[in-house]
């Protein structure tokens, strides 16, 4: 069976399909109106684009590696759009759509990628942690992090950053418009103006569309735990991790850390098919949201090439857990449209007819359908032309990037430089300086 | 005493700077305690187990600051395998003493995300065997995350763990990994081997910002000694400690071998030779300039550990005096320490361990040069 045969279901929660219709579903509503779907778009396609950029700039040597997202464009932007400012988020390593969501600026992942650096940036500047290069380690820090959001109420003063709650914002385009209940702000025909949905009626309790349906995390789990704040006012955690990754032992181990204690987590699960050679048949025998209900809370599939059920899903798992309503897990399926990374060949273990049906899956195209029905050429061109100057502008500011100085690997090994440290230091500079002699 | 031509860093003698992200306004703006180890022991006798002296630290850091968080396996309504957290989780109740769900991984990865939300994790690794499953949280995440996040974040995350062997235990049960984290860049080890290191070096650890794992000597756990340090003002975290001055030789242990080798001086000075004897308390960084200055002086010494010497700390100190002391020293310096085997079964393990004769036959091949 071609993938192409695949049947709706797969795909999982979908709301809007490949040929550009909106779809209703009976437990989850498209969120994003019409204004926020149009800035979704130039950020999709600006991922595209920067993306483009970066493997161009590996392939000339200006970059020691280069990571793809191409393809999970609307997984990255329709998830990173569902969580507040305040939410903090755990990336792995290909969310550059995520921390370009975020505000983190463009240049700085290819910063770490052109091997200036490990990480670099803040994590508290954007609530965006650092990358995790080993798989799956990030869902036990998130998990521990969910956890001091617990103990912030229970010590009725905040531990960290309440301010938090605006600080990033400013840098955040089409944030979420729901802050209390997981309702839509709008129906369909009221965000786009004109028929576009397919059944006129509301589903009536279809959840066999859902993969792993959703359900309560028992009480008696979490009794006596201390939670958000009732009001949904609270923080969420949101933390990505690949189809290799839920393979690995931490997951399974973060799993079962944020389901004993309720926390307020969700695991944004982005199955892309492959990890690196290795198939996700390879990884799980059942569809990977199904895993969470083993750990005994929700698991839900997303079309993970659908913006808005990515959106809406993610929302609504964000809000469970600033309820105080525990874990999610959210399984978005996708593909990773280019290699692993750049130095990968995608072709030695994967058949190019499947990448052709995928193409046909494409989350951009998908939208601009939708789009093209009462956006013109000219809107269209200009989030074109947004994207060209973005990808000018990382280019230019990607060679402008000064070599770290020699010896910077010697910074921030301790908070406090230790006088052995110190002496290697001053040793190496030593021997350093004597070819400049 | 020795004497440093560096002050020394002590990340304690000022309060550490709050975490990088914490913002300005109302809540705590650094710990509360800024120098632990002076506040008096309180509640507590003159003299103590070294189990009950890092009872109490645990209880004073928690009392101090309510960011700190104990979790680990057993800690909480049990009090621990080896009671060290006995009452405490009656004391601050369950959120701040957790009992985590069964996995070393976890224990530290949780840890970390605690650090980064602000908080002060102590994790309690049950065994030193039992370490290895949050082995790569600890080298690959903990280690890194200061110098990954270019300074911005900080990882003020103590990890208990009870080690060495002389207990009669099972498998996994008797080791010390210590070298492989003293390997690890990023860390810092320290290993206390009285009661009142115990309270002191425990209450560092905690408010220090750097990573520490912390080596608890299980089989000295219910040795007594005084809860006061010698010392005032007391040893910052990274200094090694002269436990008993002598011209003739020196011995070079932490933890554990302390007490076996103040115990071989003891013997040594009964045959008229004058032992010096250095407990090491910090294994990362180690204290070079205190080394330095005894062997100096008495031209030969002898490094002594539980963990295998193939490859172990050892190997680094003597490299490392050989070529600092080259030309002060009258004999090759001298190991003791643990066979390349894994460690024996219970009924083997005396024959294993270093012990005193031990220690005097390698002192005796330093004289014999």
């Amino acid at each position: 069976m071609g993938v192409g045969d695949r049947p709706e279901e797969q795909y999982g929660v979908r709301l809007l399909r490949p040929d550009g219709v909106l779809v209703e579903h009976p437990r989850f509503a498209p969120l994003l109106g019409a204004e926020d779907l149009g800035s979704c778009y130039g950020a999709m396609l600006r991922a595209r684009r920067l993306d483009e950029e970066a493997t161009a700039l590996q392939r000339q040597g200006e970059l020691a590696l280069w990571i793809p997202l191409r393809g999970q464009e609307a997984a990255q932007v329709g998830s990173a759009r569902a969580a507040l400012t305040s939410d903090f988020m755990f990336p792995s390593y290909r969310e550059h759509a995520v921390a370009w969501e975020r505000g983190l600026p463009p240049l700085e992942v290819l910063r770490l990628l052109r091997g200036g650096t490990h990480g670099g940036w803040d994590p508290m500047a954007h609530n965006l942690a650092n990358y995790a290069l080993v798989l799956a380690t990030q869902a036990l820090h998130a998990v521990g992090y969910a956890l001091g959001v617990q103990l912030d109420a229970l010590r009725s003063r905040p531990a960290t950053l309440d301010v938090a709650r605006t600080a990033a914002g400013n840098a955040i385009v089409g944030r979420p418009r729901i802050e209390e209940e997981a309702v839509a702000n709008f129906t369909a025909k009221q965000l786009l103006g004109h028929p576009t949905i397919e059944r006129e009626t509301k589903g009536v309790g279809r959840p066999d569309e859902l993969v792993g349906r959703p359900m309560k995390t028992p009480e008696g789990a979490i009794v006596g735990r201390p939670r958000n704040t009732g009001d949904g006012s609270g923080t969420a955690v949101l933390v990505y991790l690949g189809d290799g990754a839920m393979s690995q032992g931490d997951a399974n181990e973060a799993f079962v850390w944020a389901a004993s204690f309720g926390a307020p987590v969700v695991f944004f699960c982005t199955n892309n098919q492959w990890a690196i050679s290795t198939p996700a048949a390879r990884q799980s025998r059942v569809p990977l949201a199904e895993r969470a209900s083993g750990f005994g809370f929700p698991g839900v599939r997303v079309d993970g090439n659908d913006v808005v059920a990515v959106h809406s899903v993610t929302s609504w798992a964000l809000d469970r857990a600033r309820r105080g309503e525990g874990p999610t897990l959210v399984e978005a399926y996708t593909y990773r449209m280019g290699p692993h990374t750049t130095s990968d060949d995608p072709t030695r273990y994967r058949p190019a007819d499947e990448e052709a049906c995928w193409r046909a899956l494409d989350p951009i195209d998908r939208l601009g359908r939708l789009l093209a029905a009462d956006r013109g050429e000219a809107w269209f061109a200009a989030r074109r032309a947004e994207a060209e100057d973005a990808a000018a502008r990382l280019r230019e500011d990607t060679l402008a990037l000064p070599d770290p100085p020699p010896d910077a690997f010697f910074d921030d090994v301790l908070v406090t430089e230790t006088d052995e440290a110190r002496a290697e230091r001053a040793r190496f500079r030593a021997y350093q300086e004597s070819f400049q002699a | 005493m020795s004497t440093r031509t560096l002050p020394p860093v002590n990340p304690t003698t000022t309060a550490p700077p709050a975490p990088s992200h914490r913002p300005a306004g109302p809540g705590p703006s650094g710990p509360a305690d800024p120098e632990p180890g002076r506040a008096p022991v309180e509640g507590l006798p003159a003299t103590a187990p070294l189990a009950r002296a890092l009872g109490a630290a645990l209880r004073d850091a928690l009392a101090a600051d309510d960011r700190v968080v104990l979790l680990g396996e057993d800690v909480g309504r049990l009090g621990g395998v080896f009671r060290i957290t006995d009452g405490l989780q009656e004391a601050f109740g369950e959120h701040r003493v957790v009992d985590s769900p069964l996995g070393e991984s976890g224990i530290v990865g949780a840890a970390i995300g605690l650090a980064m939300r602000g908080y002060r994790p102590v994790c309690e690794i049950q065994f030193d065997g039992f370490v290895y499953p949050a082995f790569d949280q600890i080298v690959t995440q903990l280690a890194r995350l200061h110098q990954r996040s270019g300074g911005h974040l900080r990882m003020p995350v103590t990890i208990r763990v009870p080690y060495g062997g002389g207990i009669g235990a099972v498998e996994h049960h008797s080791e010390s990994p210590e070298a492989y984290f003293a390997h690890t860049p990023g860390l810092r080890i320290l290993t206390p081997s009285t009661a009142a290191d115990g309270y002191l070096l425990l209450r560092q650890a905690v408010a220090c910002d750097d990573p520490v794992i912390f080596f608890e000597p299980k089989r000295r756990y219910w040795e007594r000694g005084p809860l006061a340090a010698p010392e005032n003002p007391p040893l910052p975290l990274e200094r090694a400690r002269v436990a008993l001055p002598g011209t003739d030789a020196t011995l070079i242990a932490y933890g554990p071998m302390v007490r076996t080798c103040l115990d071989a001086a003891s013997a040594a000075s009964a045959e008229g030779r004058s032992l010096e004897v250095i407990d090491l308390r910090s294994l990362a960084p180690l204290d070079w300039p205190t080394l330095t200055d005894s062997v100096r002086r008495t031209g030969r010494a002898v490094v002594v550990h539980e963990a295998p010497v193939t490859a172990g700390l050892g190997a680094e100190i003597v490299a490392r005096l050989t070529d600092a002391c080259f030309f002060h020293l009258e004999a090759p310096i001298g190991r003791v320490g643990g066979y390349h085997t894994p460690y024996p079964p219970a009924r083997l393990e005396k024959a294993y361990l270093p012990d005193l004769d031990r220690v005097l036959d390698a002192v005796d091949r330093t004289f014999s040069c």
